[in-house]
């Protein structure tokens, strides 16, 4: 159960998949809602808790940003790099057209 | 023949003293993975031929008199999620099947850097989500000390090789226990450092806030050893403490005289009664030996589940968008983009991978970021808060590494919240970024081993170590 009361659907979940570019079969839209729907189930354990004026913590330690030295150094070899993709062409990584064709 | 020691800190001296070859020692190991391992399934890749040549380097460095590193000749297992420059890396998933990595993560070059010799790549649950490693999709390892029962996950080959005897240490990754958790089941030590003590550059991301590698071993001072070795800034983790690595391996020896050691007075239920009479023995223990155990309370404990069940699978579902079917591993070829990622996804990633992801995208979609993530992000800072109150009183907190003891294949695996439990008391040190480690302390149910986890604040190694070394003295007097 969601803070606003609402188990996770179907469509929920359908539409989660879609976002996540998971292609995810009707059968198992089923068997992951049900699954899903127990694990959200559990949060709602948080919904008693006063939240007010608690800051959020996203990381253990405050983060700073890290430059290195402005210095050449070496960096990983093309050729390595490219061999390990599925597709590649004038060294540079091979996708099929970027253009929908459905939508 | 010669007598191969069975810790890494005594296989460094012998053979540094030449009363040993590398080259026996890696024999050794070798022959015993060979014996066991079909048995036990430790390892998705044995690196046996390149672990020869790199214990015959050492060897004829030693005979030439050059200089050697502190773990010269040490046999160590990698967790396949940690990047090994032209050797398969797979995070135990099919959308990375094949794939070598063109860089070394910085932990195994350490490793090598100080002589260690790799003998593998161990398995896991798929990108470390998991406490069984049941979700592989390479198939399960199984408990080196009851193959009817699981070694516990996600690291849980890199625990089974060493309760196995295939290595006398390795590295694993602990998100939410994954390290820990394994220990204790397989009855090793295990040790999650401190965030930001480790290098995470080269290892797998699933969490990245909570995400940190660590080793196990048979002895609380050859785990103290490995970390040593890995730990200390690295400038390419922008999360890197910027601080050398501490000295640790002295600590384990020095005793709990005098240390303030917590007692969680309101720990979540769920323990089998075995596992909370070992802990009420290491309480004993401790005290006997000189420490004063404090009552602690931690009333955020219980939220810590749904925390991390929240932020991991957040964080999971953005570190994951990498695998795509375009710079490395799987694709699926279809039309366009979008399809051919979808079906690419949908090919490669097991259903846990998918649940959390979908879970993560969910917690992070419009109209459920502030009731789900964001809460979850708060509750984190409540849980952190509380630790600081306990450890204004106390060194160290002690309580179980797992509720339960390694339990049977097929117990828990279609069912992820009976899973999830799992972590209960791993989980809250991942959130706070603190150290944690599991010590094998006697048995439970069907003779199984039961860890105790010791929990300190952060970089608070040196006195985790201590208390983890007088656990270890005194477990052998324990059932």
């Amino acid at each position: 159960m969601s803070p606003s009361g609402t188990p996770i659907s179907a469509a929920d979940v359908a539409k989660v998949a879609r976002l996540a570019r998971l292609d995810i079969d009707e059968a198992n839209v089923v068997h992951f809602t049900e699954q899903l729907a127990k694990v959200i189930g559990h949060f709602s354990d948080i919904d008693a808790l006063d939240l007010s004026g608690v800051g959020p913590m996203t990381q253990p330690f405050p983060l700073v940003n890290v430059l290195r030295e402005d210095i050449e150094q070496p960096c990983l070899d093309t050729d390595e790099v490219l061999a390990a993709a599925p597709s590649s062409d004038q060294r540079r990584f091979r996708v099929p057209p970027i253009i929908g064709l459905d939508d | 023949m010669a007598i191969i020691p069975t810790t890494a800190s005594g296989i460094a001296a012998a053979i540094a003293s030449k009363q040993i070859s590398a080259r026996e020692v890696i024999d050794s190991y070798l022959a015993q993975i060979t014996a066991r391992e079909s048995d036990i399934h430790a390892f998705n890749l044995v690196t046996a031929d390149a672990a020869r040549a790199h214990a015959d380097a050492i060897d004829a460095d030693i005979a030439a008199g050059r200089p050697i590193g502190p773990l010269a000749g040490v046999p160590i297992a990698i967790k396949d999620n940690l990047c090994t420059h032209g050797v398969e890396t797979t995070c135990s998933s099919k959308i990375l099947e094949g794939w070598k990595p063109p860089y070394d993560a910085t932990v195994v070059s350490r490793l090598r850097d100080a002589g260690a010799i790799m003998v593998g790549k161990t398995n896991l649950d798929e990108f470390a989500m998991g406490s069984s490693t049941e979700n592989s999709a390479f198939g399960p390892t199984r408990n080196p000390l009851d193959t009817s029962r699981v070694p516990g996950g996600s690291s849980g080959g890199s625990a089974a090789a060493v309760a196995a005897g295939f290595a006398p240490v390795s590295l694993g990754s602990d998100t939410g226990g994954s390290i820990r958790q394994p220990a204790a089941m397989c009855g090793v030590v295990g040790v999650k450092p401190t965030y930001g003590l480790v290098s995470r550059y080269g290892l797998c991301a699933y969490a990245s806030s909570l995400d940190q590698v660590g080793p196990f071993a048979t002895t609380v001072a050859d785990a103290a050893l490995i970390t040593e070795a890995i730990a200390g800034h690295d400038a390419m983790d922008s999360t890197s403490i910027p601080q050398p690595a501490p000295a640790l391996v002295a600590s384990v020896s020095q005793g709990v005289a005098g240390m303030r050691i917590g007692r969680v007075t309101d720990l979540p239920a769920g323990a089998e009664p075995e596992v909370i009479a070992r802990l009420n023995e290491a309480f004993a223990t401790l005290e006997a030996a000189g420490a004063t155990i404090v009552d602690v309370t931690l009333p955020s404990l219980s939220y810590a589940l749904t925390a991390y069940y929240l932020i991991a699978p957040a964080e999971a579902s953005s570190n994951l968008a990498r695998y795509d079917g375009v710079r490395y591993g799987l694709r699926v070829n279809a039309v366009d983009t979008n399809s051919m990622y979808g079906a690419t996804r949908a090919a490669g990633f097991g259903d846990e991978v998918k649940r959390r992801i979908m879970l993560g995208t969910y917690a992070l979609s419009a109209g459920y970021y502030d009731a789900y993530y964001g809460k979850a992000l708060k509750v984190r800072r409540l849980i952190a808060e509380d630790f600081e109150r306990a450890y204004a009183q106390v060194e160290v907190i002690l309580t179980p590494t797992s509720p339960v003891v390694a339990f049977p294949f097929g117990d828990k695996v279609d069912d992820p919240m009976a899973m999830y439990l799992c972590d209960i008391y791993t989980i809250p040190t991942n959130l706070a970024g603190h150290p944690a480690m599991s010590v094998p302390f006697g048995t439970g149910a069907h003779g199984m081993p039961v860890g105790i986890q010791v929990l300190a604040p952060a970089l608070g190694e040196a006195p985790m170590f201590r208390v983890g070394g007088a656990l270890e003295n005194a477990a052998g007097g324990v059932k």
